[in-house]
């Protein structure tokens, strides 16, 4: 318990370091859109927005500068009447699709869209094959 | 007969069906194994590499530089536009290759990255200025739209003003002549 209260103690300095800069967050990174409508819409567009910086969070749960402004230009283009989808594919054509983690449905994804479909496929097959053994 | 030959079909198949959750089973082990050893890749290329630079206009980040626009990067000759900050620490690092680029004639220009004028001043004095104009990306708005995902990265611009090539991480000693090849080739 010591041990982890130390460790806390020594990683505290370091926060002000993920914060990589000395300018204040961007406006809109950390604060909700007047309207719940439209700020429902940009957080639910950056939950699916993958963080280029700590790449495994969204940057609705990242902490990096980079992914505050994202958020805060999210929210500015949301406030400007922009859609959700248009901004993904804005952003998908930076980054390609690595940068969002909604899937779609490319050609490449199609095995995991059909995956499911195959393995009930094979069920029904193997459960029709022990029906029919038991009735004969 | 038919009966028996139908069951030593399904006799045949059982022995074969038999080693399909082995092979499965080693099939996953090969494919983890080659996942365990494969260098892990976590470089996010722009995709705009062989497209136009987007639109922007920066105002000066810098108190002896001007700004930068896009439409000055289409000057007709291939340059460099390096994205740094002065809070990066790699970017300190890759000061002295940049420098050797502009000594060999390369135009650079630079965008600074969430910065502050006094911050970038002190950094080009303590670690030299091999800029020629140095736009202002308060809110990383023109890093987004380029597909850089960090800094420093190096843009090889071409004449016309579309990205040619896109250099993550910093510059090192051994990456200049594969900055000035990728320069000669844009021409």
């Amino acid at each position: 318990m010591r041990l982890i209260l130390a460790l806390l103690l020594a990683l505290m300095p370091a926060v002000p370091v993920w914060a990589q800069t000395a300018l204040p967050p961007a406006p809109w990174a950390d604060r909700q859109i007047p309207d719940a409508s439209q700020e429902r819409e940009a957080k639910a567009l950056m939950e699916t927005i993958r963080c280029l910086t700590c790449q495994s969070q969204s940057i609705a749960d990242s902490n990096a500068s980079m992914a505050a402004d994202m958020r805060s230009q999210i929210r500015e283009r949301i406030m400007a009447g922009e859609r959700p989808e248009a901004i993904r594919a804005w952003l998908v054509s930076r980054y390609g699709d690595w940068v969002s983690y909604e899937p779609t449905a490319a050609p490449i994804l199609w095995p995991l869209w059909g995956a499911p479909l195959l393995l009930l496929a094979l069920g029904a097959l193997l459960l029709r094959g022990r029906i029919r053994r038991r009735r004969s | 007969m038919a009966d028996e030959m139908a069951s030593e079909d399904r006799g045949g198949m059982r022995k074969v069906l038999i080693w399909v959750p082995l092979l499965l089973f080693l099939a996953f082990i090969a494919l983890f194994a080659s996942g365990l050893f494969k260098p892990d890749d976590r470089i996010i290329h722009s995709r705009l590499v062989g497209q136009a630079l987007p639109a922007f206009d920066l105002p000066a980040a810098a108190s002896d530089r001007p700004g930068l626009s896009s439409a000055q990067m289409a000057g007709g000759k291939p340059r460099l536009l390096n994205i740094f900050a002065s809070w990066c620490v790699p970017c300190a690092a890759e000061a002295p290759q940049l420098m050797v680029l502009k000594q060999a004639g390369v135009e650079i220009d630079a965008i600074a990255i969430r910065d502050a004028r006094a911050d970038v001043d002190g950094f080009l004095a303590r670690n030299g200025n091999p800029f020629a104009r140095i736009g202002l990306d308060a809110r990383s708005a023109v890093q987004i739209a380029l597909g850089s995902s960090g800094v420093p990265e190096t843009f090889v611009i071409d004449g016309a003003g579309r990205i040619a090539y896109q250099h993550i991480g910093e510059i090192r000693a051994d990456d200049v002549p594969m900055i000035l090849e990728k320069l000669r080739d844009a021409q």
